[in-house]
């Protein structure tokens, strides 16, 4: 039976152990059983939770184990004496051999996988037997246990609670596990780069040029401070002087000026420049700016400008972070009491006064916040600087030169032909590290910092 | 109904007349007449949701912040008419201070929180100045020698009672005529209210003041002058002494002694 078809089925089991479960539980209180503890679907839900979960869980490992345990029984039948010593061979048969076993592949590419095919099929076919007969083994041990235990002061609601309570744990835990786990594959794959280019070079170099590894010193043409330099000044600079000024006032606007008929409707399309996807602002940006600026510092003086500068994907950027800033912003200020506004007010301060004397002092710090949070966000943007920014690593501060980003030379490493163990494929795990560990920090700093604001005014 | 208690012949320092507010389609003071004399402590007194706060946020025209409040009437400050088109609510706020139930200290260092009134009026045109403002309004407000030391710690450190007379120095930094309290005392312990009270008596001489208190005890040991207001309609107005002794109106005596609010 195909797992598919297996799952509907344990599925439909606990479906019948609820009805049976919830139909005997029921009849307690025409017995007259006295109190009943918990009502009857919450039989029936612990009696579907003892049918399905132990048997899906044991099916999930077995989906695991059972293609191993096939493959040492073919290893182990007489046929596998013809397979060759090599490791790399051997594998290449084996995977062979099971493709044809599943019908996936029609015919061998190499004939040593063909006598293999037929065994392999039996010895899947009998852990799938296997397998299934002892999920339903389960699913029916599981019902009887529960059957057993439907007893009018058996407290049902409370293990039910509580399996949804470890349901939602997990669910929460998956994010966690998740994130640890692309921690850790980050820093052992960084771990492998560094072992082979030195952190001083990776982190100190300023020159960088990844095409160009010389076997003898890879770590000389891998520095990545032309990098780092490039993502500070297109997404902590150009864009935060877009985004600060204009998120800032556009804030102060909305909460102290608009008329609530007018934020209602100026507020939700701020947000929706938020949820344009960033490709789109990707080729508006190359396309549209891009050569706009190009013309512009051609105007200026810069005949050999280039349509990719630096000063084109920070501005795009900027706007693109701008809802970012206002929304955070926003916050801040209506979190600042209306007796502090009232006061100032009082006081004979106009508006325009009391928002830069009283509201934004005390936003200040939500605020910073925000802009940290908005900085993350600028220097992990990808979409927008591969499409727009150069692959040309240099340090400068001529906006209208092009520079390169720690995103975008991820990018270029990692497509294309790359084999996994050059120092110039692992070089974007180093880099994707040191964004991570910076975003991470800004992230905590600007918490840790609204969290003591918060706590200021409660 | 007599508008004015006394038989002064001295014009009122703020007089109202026919004074309506609307919050939207809600009508929160009806047709209140009222005048407010120099030199002497007027208490607003009624139960809660009577419109006395309401009506003290109309002197000073708080109410323009409040988004579909609307006024109607006439509210004249030495004669001139605070709602007309000529009027600059700054420097109407300037002359008419306000203190709020709640104690307010900007999150700014004590000294900041005095001097702001002046600076945004440029009343201080050297530092020295300020400093000297800064002093007196502290002095008046009966705060100097507590907080002369630490004047560049926040305001928001300070005690609740403290915090209150800071805000009171910060209303008089910009010399006012007329301060508005707006149940000053509410929010505080009965000896920081009473250093409260106290300072309101020291203050009489030179401002008029408007207090709006729940605490009729408080109404009778702080004011000349008592308004009683229910339902929005200004009930009775007098002498203070007389509102409590020998109010005229039954609804008046009903609340003064307990029998409801």
């Amino acid at each position: 039976m195909s797992s598919f078809a297996l799952f509907f089925l344990l599925v439909g089991l606990a479906l019948i152990g609820w009805i049976v479960a919830r139909a005997r539980a029921g009849s307690f209180a025409r017995l007259g059983a006295g109190r009943v503890h918990s009502l009857p679907s919450q039989h029936g839900w612990y009696m579907a939770m003892w049918v399905a979960i132990p048997a899906l869980l044991f099916l999930a490992v077995w989906s695991a184990v059972a293609p191993q345990l096939a493959q040492e029984a073919v290893l182990a039948s007489p046929a596998a004496a013809t397979l060759p010593a090599d490791g790399f061979e051997r594998a290449a048969v084996l995977a062979e051999a099971r493709a044809l076993a599943n019908g996936t592949a029609y015919g061998a590419f190499n004939p040593a996988s063909e006598p293999l095919a037929p065994v392999f099929a039996t010895a899947q076919a009998r852990y799938r037997w296997i397998g299934t007969a002892v999920a339903l083994l389960l699913a029916f041990a599981g019902a009887a246990f529960a059957f057993t235990r439907i007893r009018p002061e058996f407290r049902a609601r409370t293990r039910v609670e509580r399996a949804v309570m470890l349901l939602l744990l997990g669910a929460s835990l998956i994010a966690i596990l998740t994130t640890l786990g692309i921690f850790l594959s980050l820093l052992f794959e960084s771990g492998r780069f560094f072992s082979i280019v030195p952190i001083t070079d990776f982190l100190f170099g300023t020159r960088w040029s990844p095409q160009v590894i010389r076997a003898s010193d890879p770590g000389e043409t891998l520095g990545a401070v032309p990098l780092f330099w490039g993502t500070f000044f297109i997404g902590a600079v150009i864009a935060m002087l877009v985004a600060i000024p204009f998120g800032l006032m556009s804030a102060i606007y909305l909460t102290q000026y608009a008329r609530p008929t007018t934020r209602r409707w100026m507020k939700p399309i701020l947000e929706i420049l938020a949820g344009i996807p960033t490709v789109v602002y990707g080729y508006f940006a190359a396309l549209t700016v891009g050569p706009a600026i190009r013309d512009l510092a051609v105007m200026l003086g810069m005949p050999y400008a280039s349509s990719e500068s630096a000063l084109s994907a920070g501005l795009v950027m900027g706007v693109m972070i701008i809802p970012f800033v206002s929304s955070m912003a926003d916050d801040s200020i209506a979190a600042v009491p209306r007796s502090m506004r009232d006061g100032s007010l009082a006081m004979g301060a106009t508006t325009s006064e009391t928002i830069r004397r009283v509201l934004l002092p005390a936003a200040l710090p939500g605020v910073v916040a925000g802009v940290l949070l908005a900085v993350s966000r600028a220097i992990g943007e990808t979409m927008i600087v591969v499409m727009a920014a150069s692959g040309a690593a240099t340090i400068t501060l001529n906006p209208f030169e092009s520079t390169t980003t720690v995103t975008k030379q991820i990018v270029d490493l990692l497509t294309g032909e790359a084999e996994f163990d050059s120092p110039k494929t692992l070089a974007a795990f180093a880099l994707g590290l040191t964004l991570f560990v910076v975003t991470l920090l800004l992230n905590i700093v600007a918490l840790r910092v609204v969290k003591r604001y918060r706590e200021a005014y409660e | 109904m007599n508008h004015s208690p006394t038989s002064d012949t001295a014009a009122p320092k703020m007089s109202a007349r026919d004074v309506n507010v609307f919050y939207g389609d809600k009508q929160a003071i009806k047709d209140v007449s009222i005048d407010v004399d120099m030199d002497r402590v007027t208490a607003f007194i009624g139960p809660s949701g009577c419109g006395k706060s309401t009506f003290l946020r109309t002197l000073n025209r708080m109410n323009d912040t409040v988004g579909n409040a609307r006024v109607t009437g006439d509210i004249r400050l030495d004669g001139e008419d605070i709602y007309d088109k000529s009027m600059d609510v700054v420097q109407l706020r300037a002359r008419v201070g306000m203190v709020f139930q709640k104690p307010n200290p900007f999150p700014k260092s004590i000294f900041e929180n005095v001097a702001y009134g002046p600076r945004i009026h440029g009343l201080a045109p050297s530092r020295a100045d300020l400093e000297a403002i800064v002093e007196r309004s502290l002095r008046r407000a009966g705060l100097w020698e507590e907080v002369k030391d630490r004047l560049s710690d926040s305001g928001t450190a300070l005690s609740g009672g403290q915090q209150q007379r800071l805000c009171i120095a910060r209303a008089i930094a910009v010399d006012p005529e007329v301060i508005l309290m707006d149940e000053p005392c509410s929010a505080l312990d009965p000896i920081a209210t009473a250093k409260i009270e106290e300072l309101i008596h020291e203050l009489r001489g030179r401002y008029a003041i408007v207090i709006v208190t729940h605490n009729m005890q408080q109404a009778a040991r702080v004011s000349q002058r008592t308004a009683f207001f229910h339902l929005g309609n200004l009930v009775e107005y007098g002498v203070t002494s007389e509102i409590f002794t020998n109010p005229r109106q039954e609804r008046t005596k009903d609340y003064i002694t307990g029998r409801y609010g």
